[in-house]
């Protein structure tokens, strides 16, 4: 029987407030364990929380950036639950009343081996403000008088998080990863997740089922746990998809369950089932009034929001007369298209631009695990080496040496080429000489030519490049020698 | 001067006829004397309590003293106040000292208040006797066999007792007014969000309200003039200006439009206490006040949709109260869940546990909806009912309380008949509407209370209401016998 997959995903943003969701404690990340966290944050007796508008703010902009419903009303509940890093009891999060709701995601899914790249809108149900727990740490080291023993921090506690839920909308694991991936691009594009995944700033939930391929019933779903590499989840998910279709070949029958995904095995297994799932007793959390958001509201982010990347994916291609998959690429991160926009405006021509950031620069930077904001050529430099290969000074194989030098910290391209003496040769005299030297010595390749075989052009015109060593203009040298072979 | 008005208090000091450290000394000594016999405090900080009152001193010398500045007050056990033993009545907190000052210590601080002493209250205000208290119960000043009334007895029997100049309560179901009516004093629950509940440990959190627990109207007055106004902290603080609640005290009455709610003198009334407060509408009636009969026909309601409400609200506010960061923890467990099960089954005593259980039920997964989303709708219809009684009427009035204060252990062993308490004072707090009781008359020589329910906001038309009142009447400075 052919399967068919079904995945869903329930993401974890930590949205970039400098204060938690509820209290002015700092989000930083990385402080001593317990030094950020505040009366509200330990919960003590008698404290109540207060919404951070920021938190709100950075809602909002998702919901406009996904082109969804955002409520003009929400209510934040409890979810109750005892564990030790949950302070209250309860995490305070948007049940039945979410902030934003019904969106889409519209997702490029690369091409691999024999299926061609294509893309594909994914929708979203929904996304709710929430605070995060805090940490429990296990098996203390550092302090004697606490060694072995299990710590609390609760820095993180009461850390703002956009919890972003999708529709089961995919259906293979590439789609899952390009989909993570695309919301990662965005919630950093618009500024409000800091996108680090090492340090927990977006989590993935992937909820996994199977069912015969053509029948519409979903099949039970699995929840694969915290995945916080996309690597992680390309295996997670080809791993749990095959357990299921072979549990499901072998009779067997799949259990709603939790699970964890192991890195080191590379294999999933069940940390709980659906009979240990706790009753969250969800309601209205009375310290809370419900969350209203106006229009006047609305209006006020969208005016502080720059350009998103489908808008600014077509402006590329109109405006710049790029291909879908190059203006896609380019505006993969604010950063690059940023980059990008630079060139152009700083003389650069926009094919080229695109193929130098997409290229050389995209090539040297994965080489080097850098960001385009650690680039060595800056984009105006970058711009002045596209002039000169436009205005014909030098050639692109000596774009590229320049290039090289360019990375490895010069910056002046003109002092560049005349270090190096790479301005090609365009002195029509003298590429005239050039070639009727090269000619006078290789009559059998001219008889060749004149005799049908247009690869004798070729050699000639490498010979003569080769005597110009390199320098002579191969326009030029293309256009002469047709003259001179035509006659 | 024990029995002196806040006014009177005020002036004493101003004029330096007394200190306020005299006047703290005073109340410590009372409280030293009879606090053994009444059980009003839970901590008594003598030191903190006349470290404040020479502060005040200092601050009268310099003239920059205001109405309440070095006056003794009980500041009920729920409220946060840094430095001080915060116990809630609990075992769970019995070893819980606050790092942090509630927003009502704040302010009363801010004024140059003295703190006497944590009274003594239900456990997490959840009672009407105070017999919940971890710390024993609270003796009733007019009769020592008998409940000072609760959650807020301590505060009660402090005020009844002159173990203070004035106090604060909260109030969930009736916890500043039954009380009041129970040991004869006035006390009013105002509007809900119109005293912020920040550093207030949380019971019923869309209920509870803090108020002043006084001998008089007046004095009422003053401490919601503290006590009183918006703070960002709590979400659910009201923006409302601020209000001088003594500026109208002393406007006639004449043209006062009273309702009268039917269903408050209906069956379970105690036949004298009605006497008592027909006494008090006739003495309305010649200070120029008109009564109209109106009907409130969900009243009736009010503590089932309360037994809902308040215990699911409770059953996840205290689950904080969980022994890992504080609070009390059982001495050995084997495991993380024996540790919460164990120090959760040590620390809570039954009424407690009997309310989360409560609280956990209607909550839980198919009950919901036919538990807590059909009280909420009935707490709606408990609104409109106010709501459309003020259009006929200003203010209303009945019983605080069915009956006076019953003997200690008489209704412990039957919850309902417990519950029954609060039957004419729960309906104001479902509905966040404020409600006063003023003392009344006295029943075989226990006192009896007047209910004063007011529109949103109205405090200091109710305060002038029960002013003038006591212009013409004595039963508020009536004191138990045996307290001298």
């Amino acid at each position: 029987m052919e399967w068919e997959v079904v995945i869903g995903l329930e993401t974890h943003t930590q949205l970039k407030t400098k204060t938690k969701i509820f209290s002015g404690a700092s989000t930083a990340y990385g402080a001593e364990p317990n030094t950020q966290a505040c009366e509200v944050s330990i919960a003590l007796p008698g404290v109540l929380p207060v919404l951070n508008k920021e938190a709100v703010q950075c809602a909002i902009k998702f919901g406009l950036a996904i082109d969804a419903e955002i409520a003009p009303r929400s209510v934040f509940a409890r979810k109750n639950y005892f564990y030790p890093d949950l302070p209250k009891g309860y995490q305070i999060s948007q049940f039945e009343l979410p902030v934003v709701g019904k969106g889409k995601v519209t997702i490029q899914v690369p091409a691999v081996g024999k299926s061609e790249a294509y893309e594909k809108v994914i929708n979203i149900t929904r996304a709710h403000l929430e605070e995060d727990a805090g940490k429990s740490v296990h098996d203390l080291k550092s302090d004697s008088a606490v060694e072995g023993m299990s710590g609390i921090d609760l820095n993180r506690a009461g850390t703002p998080l956009l919890e972003i839920v999708t529709e089961p909308d995919m259906r293979s694991a590439a789609e899952a990863v390009a989909y993570a991936k695309k919301l990662h691009e965005l919630v950093q594009w618009i500024g409000i997740c800091d996108g680090n995944m090492q340090e927990g700033s977006f989590r993935c939930d992937v909820n996994v089922s199977v069912r015969p391929k053509g029948t519409i019933e979903l099949g039970t779903r699995r929840e694969i746990k915290n995945l916080n590499s996309f690597k992680f989840m390309q295996q997670a998910i080809a791993y749990e998809t095959q357990w299921q279709i072979d549990t499901l070949e072998d009779g067997g029958k799949i259990q709603q369950a939790t699970v964890l995904f192991n890195p080191d095995t590379g294999e999933t297994r069940t940390m709980r089932s659906k009979e240990e799932a706790n009753d969250y007793r969800y309601f209205p959390d009375p310290d809370l009034l419900p969350l209203e958001i106006t229009e006047a509201d609305k209006a006020a982010v969208r005016a502080e929001m720059s350009e998103l990347p489908e808008a600014m994916k077509a402006r590329f291609e109109s405006e710049y007369a790029l291909s879908a998959y190059d203006a896609s690429t380019l505006t993969s991160s604010k950063e690059v298209a940023d980059y990008f926009e630079r060139v152009i405006h700083g003389g650069g021509d926009a094919k080229l631009a695109a193929n130098w950031v997409m290229g050389g620069i995209s090539a040297k930077l994965n080489a080097e695990d850098k960001s385009i904001v650690d680039s060595p050529i800056n984009a105006i430099a970058l711009a002045q080496l596209i002039k000169r290969i436009v205005d014909g000074t030098i050639s692109n194989n000596a774009a590229k040496q320049v290039f090289e030098a360019m990375w490895l910290g010069e910056s002046d391209v003109d002092a560049i080429i005349d270090a190096k003496g790479l301005k090609q040769v365009s002195d029509t005299g003298a590429i005239e000489a050039m070639i009727d030297e090269v000619l006078s010595a290789n009559q059998a390749m001219i008889e060749e030519f004149k005799a049908g075989k247009e690869k004798a052009f070729n050699a000639l015109v490498g010979q003569i490049m080769k005597a110009s060593k390199g320098k002579a203009n191969p326009a030029q040298v293309n256009i002469i020698l047709k003259e001179k072979l035509s006659k | 001067m024990i029995n002196q008005s806040l006014k009177n208090l005020s002036q004493l000091l101003a004029s330096k006829t007394v200190s306020s450290v005299e006047m703290t000394q005073t109340f410590l000594d009372r409280i030293r004397q009879y606090n053994p016999d009444i059980n009003a405090y839970i901590t008594v900080d003598e030191d903190k309590s006349l470290a404040q009152a020479k502060a005040a001193d200092a601050s009268i010398a310099a003239g920059t003293a205001t109405a309440l500045t070095g006056i003794p007050l009980a500041q009920k056990d729920i409220f946060c106040a840094n430095g001080w033993k915060t116990t809630c009545g609990s075992k769970m907190l019995a070893n819980f000292i606050a790092p942090y000052d509630a927003h009502v210590i704040t302010q009363f601080n801010n004024v140059g208040a003295v703190n006497l002493g944590k009274t003594n209250m239900d456990e997490f205000a959840m009672g009407s006797s105070n017999e919940t208290s971890y710390f024993g119960g609270v003796k009733n000043p007019w009769d020592l066999t008998r409940v000072p009334g609760g959650s807020s007895g301590g505060s009660a029997a402090a005020v009844a007792a002159r173990l203070c100049a004035a106090a604060t309560g909260t109030d969930t179901g009736g916890s500043i007014r039954q009380p009041a009516s129970l040991c004869g004093f006035t006390g009013l629950k105002p509007t809900y969000g119109l005293v912020s509940r920040y550093g207030m440990i949380a019971f019923a959190s869309s209920l509870d309200q803090a108020g002043p627990m006084a001998k008089s109207a007046e004095d009422c007055a003053l401490m919601m003039n503290v006590m009183a106004g918006f703070d960002a902290r709590d979400s659910t603080s009201l923006n409302h200006p601020k209000e001088d609640y003594t500026a109208q005290l002393n406007q006639p009455l004449a043209g006062l439009k009273v309702g009268l709610p039917k269903e408050y003198f209906a069956e379970g009334l105690d036949g004298d206490v009605a006497k008592v407060i027909e006494a008090a509408i006739a003495e309305y009636k010649k200070l120029g006040a008109e009564f109209v009969d109106i009907s409130l026909p969900n009243a009736n309601l009010s503590i089932p949709v309360y037994y809902v409400l308040a215990p699911a609200e409770a059953s996840s506010n205290l689950s904080r109260y969980d022994g890992v960061r504080y609070g009390h923890r059982a001495a050995e467990y084997d495991d993380l869940m024996e540790m919460y099960m164990k120090s959760r089954a040590e620390g809570f005593g039954e009424e407690v546990k009997r309310r989360i259980l409560i609280g956990t039920y209607v909550l839980s997964a198919g009950y919901y909806d036919a538990y807590y989303l059909k009280a909420q709708k009935i707490r709606h219809l408990i609104a409109e009912d106010f709501k459309a009684a003020f259009k006929q009427c200003d203010i209303i009035m009945g019983p605080t309380v069915p009956s006076t204060a019953f003997k200690t252990g008489e209704k412990t062993g039957d919850p309902i008949a417990m519950y029954l308490q609060d039957i004419y004072t729960i309906a104001t707090n479902l509905a966040g509407l404020p409600g006063m009781s003023v003392p009344a008359g006295f029943s075989h020589d226990l006192p009896v209370g007047l209910q004063i329910i007011g529109n949103y906001f109205d405090e200091a038309r109710m305060l002038n209401v029960a002013h003038a009142y006591q212009q013409v009447t004595d039963w508020h400075t009536a004191m138990p016998k045996g307290i001298a």
